[in-house]
């Protein structure tokens, strides 16, 4: 029972004692480390695969169809399926491009999206390593992601292309600095980097419940860096064909396809560490193999919003997208920053118990946002067209 | 072990950078450059410094960068072109760079290095906040101001001129 109640952990450690008595120590712990590695890459494959069938599914919902239902019961082969079809089409290249930006691209996307995993917490005790930066890692190593992006943009040698990767660093850019100052909140209130720490300082109180509004602007943030609906202007299909990926088929597309899905994943795994508690929930002390459970339902259901939101937003205009990021976004996030180490300083000065101080915090957030919510409508409603039924009306009469 | 790595890393950061200046393709340049800047991340990493190191990365590699590789996309059509490296200046330059290089390697082999055996990556990165915000908060004011200069002349050159 005590090995099953840790089953993932114990399992791990049992392998690795087994493994000391025939190897040398170097050389056990360099086998234990790449089977990690793989252990990790294929977990997050086999996550690729379960979340595009899931967003098909659920977006075929709220359209009200079926979805794919083909392939095996209720359609859950198709991932294989829809894999098989990538890896046995053919590799184009264009005769023009740039062979080896082009062909480097797709395998720096993945590894930019794979990166990040070294550090994160997917349960108690169940992660590759605990650095005392993790958040300054997990947001520098986003912006290789760039980079690949930029690669592919120009590495294809086609106007659409080309155009795609501009404005993916244009977004990227935009909506890295609130991000940034978002998770500079979160770290103020833990006082610490590590994403481990991280998940042990809201062991009592849950972090969006003191910042709901830094949650939500990460959120929305987040779903801007992972080139997500109703974000997705790198690759609209009904502007720039595919954006950065138009000239790649066969395997190279699916590796953007995997790092797009393995950046949404760490978006809302990210969200959960510092906002949602990460691997804690009710129990887990008692049975530590429920976080792992806690920790993937918590990330699950901000994927599913994900999805939600590309059923029903419509996409924004780049010029839309970007004032969005630089005149509502990034004030919130400064006012927010600064409201909440305010806060904070207030409530260790004087000295109020936990409770009361949390209680602080979710004011000055609360007050926040209501300022925020009243500028924006007094700002924009000056703007906004007259609305539709307005207009009719005049026709009617 | 250590040493394997340091080489390895060395390797990779000279090789890039001697990529970026020979390269005749500026595109490749620049990528050759975030390998560089890499490249030295990692060096920050193996003298424990893990802070720096991932700083380094997040405005070299993240910003910098970037930020030229989207200036050379947006300002010149260089998908076929070979530019050339050097002007007639090279001689010039070349002497001035080996004059630094001599005066870098003088400095750091004549200088006296102390040597803390305490245990310094623990908790030095509190300390780094503090130390800027309280001892080192004017040069860090000042560091700030002159990025804002520089981001309010972007503006003026970029904004368009009134009619």
């Amino acid at each position: 029972m005590a090995f099953v109640s840790d089953l993932f952990v114990n399992s791990w450690n049992w392998i690795a004692v087994q493994l000391a008595r025939f190897l040398p120590p170097w050389a056990a712990e360099l086998v234990m480390m790449f089977a990690g590695v793989v252990v990790l890459i294929a977990f997050l494959l086999f996550m690729v695969m379960l979340l595009t069938l899931l967003e098909r599914k659920v977006v075929a919902r709220i359209a009200d169809r079926i979805g794919p239902n083909r392939v095996g019961p209720f359609g859950i082969l198709q991932p294989l399926a829809d894999t098989l079809k990538l890896i046995i089409k053919e590799n184009t290249e264009p005769a023009q491009a740039d062979h080896w930006v082009f062909r480097l691209a797709p395998a720096v996307a993945v590894t930019a999206a794979l990166m990040p995993y070294a550090v994160i917490p997917l349960g108690r005790g169940m992660v590759g390593t605990d650095i005392n930066v993790g958040v300054l890692y997990v947001v520098s190593i986003s912006s290789l992601t760039v980079i690949a992006i930029l690669m592919a943009g120009w590495g294809g040698c086609n106007k659409y292309s080309l155009l795609g990767g501009m404005r993916a660093v244009a977004q990227m850019f935009s909506f890295e600095v609130p991000l940034a100052l978002c998770l500079a909140s979160v770290v103020l209130l833990t006082g610490s980097l590590s994403l481990v720490s991280i998940t042990e300082a809201q062991r009592e109180l849950w972090l969006v419940l003191v910042q709901p509004v830094g949650f939500l602007l990460y959120l929305l943030c987040g779903i801007a860096e992972a080139n997500r609906s109703p974000f997705d202007i790198p690759e609209a299909e009904s502007e720039l064909v595919a954006g950065y990926h138009t000239e790649y088929s066969g395997v190279r597309f699916a590796f953007f396809f995997m790092a797009e899905y393995i950046n949404m994943f760490t978006v809302s795994a990210m969200a959960t560490i510092m906002f949602l508690g990460g691997w804690r929930g009710p129990f887990v002390d008692q049975l530590p193999v429920l976080s792992v459970v806690y920790f993937l339902l918590k990330v699950h259901f901000l994927v599913f919003l994900m999805f939600w939101f590309r059923a029903t937003f419509p996409r924004l205009r780049i010029d839309q997208l970007l004032s969005l990021s630089w005149k509502v976004l990034l004030p919130i996030a400064l006012a927010n920053l600064m409201l909440t180490a305010l806060a904070d300083k207030v409530a260790h000065r004087a000295g109020l118990s936990r409770m009361a101080s949390a209680g602080l915090l979710l004011g000055s957030n609360l007050v926040l946002a209501g300022v925020a919510i009243a500028t924006l409508y007094l700002v924009y409603e000056r703007r906004r067209a007259p609305s539709l039924s307005r207009r009719y009306e005049i026709h009617w009469h | 072990m250590l040493q394997a790595i340091f080489i390895v890393l060395s390797v990779i950061t000279l090789g890039g950078a001697v990529a970026v200046v020979t390269n005749k393709n500026v595109f490749h340049s620049a990528l050759f450059l975030v390998v560089v800047l890499v490249g030295v991340a990692g060096l920050y990493l193996l003298l424990e410094a893990p802070f720096i190191a991932m700083v380094q990365v997040l405005i070299y590699v993240g910003a910098i960068s970037t930020l030229i590789i989207f200036a050379i996309m947006l300002t010149r059509r260089l998908m076929n072109t070979h530019q050339r490296q050097r002007n007639e200046q090279w001689l010039l330059s070349a002497t001035v760079c080996l004059g630094l290089l001599l005066v870098l390697v003088v400095l750091i082999t004549q200088a006296h290095w102390p040597v803390v055996q305490a245990n310094v990556s623990e908790g030095s990165l509190p300390r780094l906040g503090q130390d800027l915000m309280e001892r080192y908060v004017l040069p860090l004011e000042v560091a700030a101001v002159l990025l804002l200069a520089a981001l309010i002349g972007a503006i003026v050159i970029a904004r368009e001129r009134m009619p």
